[in-house]
């Protein structure tokens, strides 16, 4: 029991499950049943793929050791340059690898600029977040373009599915591509590397851990996934607009420190990021439900953000003074 | 002169002239070693006097900018620490070679992991394995501790010296260098590491032991070779010598 209990401590992904399950209930009881109820959960399992694919991404980049801010930025520019791409002729799948590889090129972009002149990932992505942004501008010309909805398979991504019709395709992909991320993470010599090149950098190099390559391909998965993340809700909105996903690279930051990962690298986990993200979602729309003002919403999130650092700093140092038997 | 060193039983490596700069610092100054097979070799010095970079160059971590490096008398260059292991030389870095948010069985086979199904070398880890492997690695070492799967933060200094040993040995190696591993120790921990240097011979390993601590070395040495200013300035056995002389020299 006590080991159990160690082992809570010290997995703080599950301390903010617990906090999730806790405020279901409380916002469960304050919107008097309709948050849990299947017209609302269509609507927040619909909308929790785009930020939460992010969050996937910006988690195993934290735990790699680095930063990306520029998420938000790439989150429009993938989808403006996949509807500029059809406009111009392209098919659906040609015009969306287009999109997917500039993502790949920003993502390698980030991580060898941060590798080769050795500079904190912070300014560089800060950088690479105003230039996606303009170019998002500049190939959109400022106005958002029409999308051939029509060319479109979107029963792949979008439309409801399941029974019930409670769910859209893209939260299979979601779940699909967070399982697959962290298998990778949990499961494999890659995730070790990760871990390893976040976790204590001298000791990964000494090994010979390829160091550079591992941080320069969460970058690059990073990016790809944020890039998604706008494919899905433009195809959801119907109409790319060049000013989506701003301040979206902090609430992905704040997902993952919700979900117990560490800025320093090292330690964190997928399914924290999930949680994380799942959180924030649920935060903004119990807080409507309730009929709370909604510009609490931020003070909320930011005040969780700092709750979750701090509680899982202490939980952390109880868990692991806490002596268990063999 | 090289076709000595290609004799099988001659020094198990040889460094000839070898140079180092570090951004204008001349490091390393015409450094000459052998180092004979299952000889446990203490190399003492000053801070900057050139130990820890003339290892760098044999765990792969730094390239020489002059000289040669031979192990079983082949020329050789090593430019990645994934090459000097291959070469069957370990190296225990000063500040621990073990992230410690990672548990035990992982750490042992960091950048060296048992896997299943893979492709282009990423694959997935046999736990299982990692695991058992790793509780017969530490036990080698006579460090017996509750779970493989404990996180590395949780132990003493001495048990993650323990690990980092267990490691290098689990992948038979062939030379061990151990970079100051009695550093902030316990007297008990220190004992422990000056035994298992003693041992390395009886397990036909070659030990570089580097230390600041002349007690030490002459505890567990059978040879001792002092540097200063990048330079090698008394080479001789144990038994031929004396603390004071070294103290002299340096």
């Amino acid at each position: 029991m006590k080991r159990l209990f160690k082992t809570f401590l010290e997995k703080p992904e599950l301390a903010a499950v617990l906090l999730l399950v806790l405020l279901v209930a409380l916002f469960q009881h304050l919107s008097e049943g309709v948050l849990l109820s299947p017209a609302n959960l269509r609507g927040v399992l619909g909308l929790l793929p785009e930020m939460g694919l992010v969050a996937v991404g910006v988690t195993l980049l934290m735990i790699c050791g680095e930063f990306d801010l520029s998420v938000g930025s790439v989150f429009a520019l993938m989808p403006i340059c996949m509807a500029v791409l059809m406009n111009a002729g392209w098919s659906f799948p040609s015009a969306t690898a287009a999109g997917l590889l500039v993502c790949l090129a920003i993502g390698f972009l980030n991580g060898w600029l941060t590798i080769r002149f050795n500079i904190p990932s912070f300014i560089v992505t800060l950088g690479t977040l105003f230039m996606a942004r303009s170019l998002t501008i500049v190939i959109s010309g400022g106005f958002p373009p029409r999308l051939p909805m029509d060319a479109i398979p979107l029963q792949l991504f979008t439309a409801f599915v399941g029974p019930g019709e409670l769910i859209r395709a893209s939260f299979l992909w979601f779940v699909g591509i967070a399982v697959i991320a962290g298998f990778l993470l949990s499961r494999t010599n890659f995730g070790n590397w990760v871990r390893a090149t976040g976790g204590f950098l001298p000791a990964a190099r000494a090994l010979g851990i390829p160091t550079a390559g591992v941080k320069i391909a969460c970058f690059m998965v990073c990016s790809t996934l944020a890039g998604f993340a706008g494919m899905i809700q433009v195809l959801r909105v119907g109409s790319p607009l060049p000013s989506m996903g701003e301040g979206l690279e902090l609430a992905a930051v704040a997902a993952a420190v919700i979900g117990g990962t560490s800025l320093a690298g090292g330690i964190g986990s997928i399914l924290g990021g999930v949680v994380g993200a799942t959180l924030i979602r649920v935060i903004d729309n119990g807080l409507v439900l309730s009929r709370v003002d909604s510009n609490w919403f931020k003070f909320a999130i930011g005040a969780l953000t700092i709750l979750a650092v701090v509680g899982n700093a202490w939980l952390r140092k109880h868990g692991r003074s806490m002596k268990v038997e063999d | 002169m090289t076709e000595d060193f290609r004799r099988a039983t001659g020094p198990v490596i040889s460094v000839r002239n070898l140079h180092k700069w570090f951004s204008g610092v001349h490091a390393l100054r015409g450094v000459s070693l052998d180092f004979e097979r299952n000889e446990a070799v203490g190399l003492v010095g000053d801070n900057g006097a050139g130990k820890t970079t003339l290892i760098s160059l044999l765990a792969g971590v730094h390239q020489p900018d002059e000289g040669e490096i031979f192990v079983d008398g082949r020329p050789v260059r090593i430019t990645r620490p994934r090459e000097a292991m291959q070469l069957g030389i370990e190296t225990i870095h000063q500040y621990n070679s073990l992230v410690p948010q990672m548990s035990i069985a992982r750490n042992l086979f960091l950048g060296r992991e048992p896997t299943r199904a893979s492709i282009f070398g990423i694959g997935f880890l046999d736990i299982a394995r990692m695991r058992t492997e790793s509780t017969t690695a530490l036990a080698d070492v006579d460090l017996h501790l509750r779970s493989p799967d404990t996180p590395v933060d949780e132990l003493s200094g001495g048990q993650r010296q323990g690990v980092a040993i267990a490691r290098a040995m689990h992948f038979k190696t062939k030379v061990l260098i151990l970079d100051e591993p009695t550093n902030h120790l316990s007297v008990k921990e220190t004992n422990k590491v000056l035994a298992f240097v003693r041992s390395l011979a009886g397990q036909n390993v070659t030990g570089i032991f580097i230390s600041h601590n002349m007690h030490h070395v002459f505890a567990c040495c059978e040879r001792v070779v002092a540097m200063a200013h990048g330079r090698v300035v008394f080479d001789r056995k144990i038994s031929d010598t004396s603390i004071e002389e070294v103290h002299d020299v340096l």
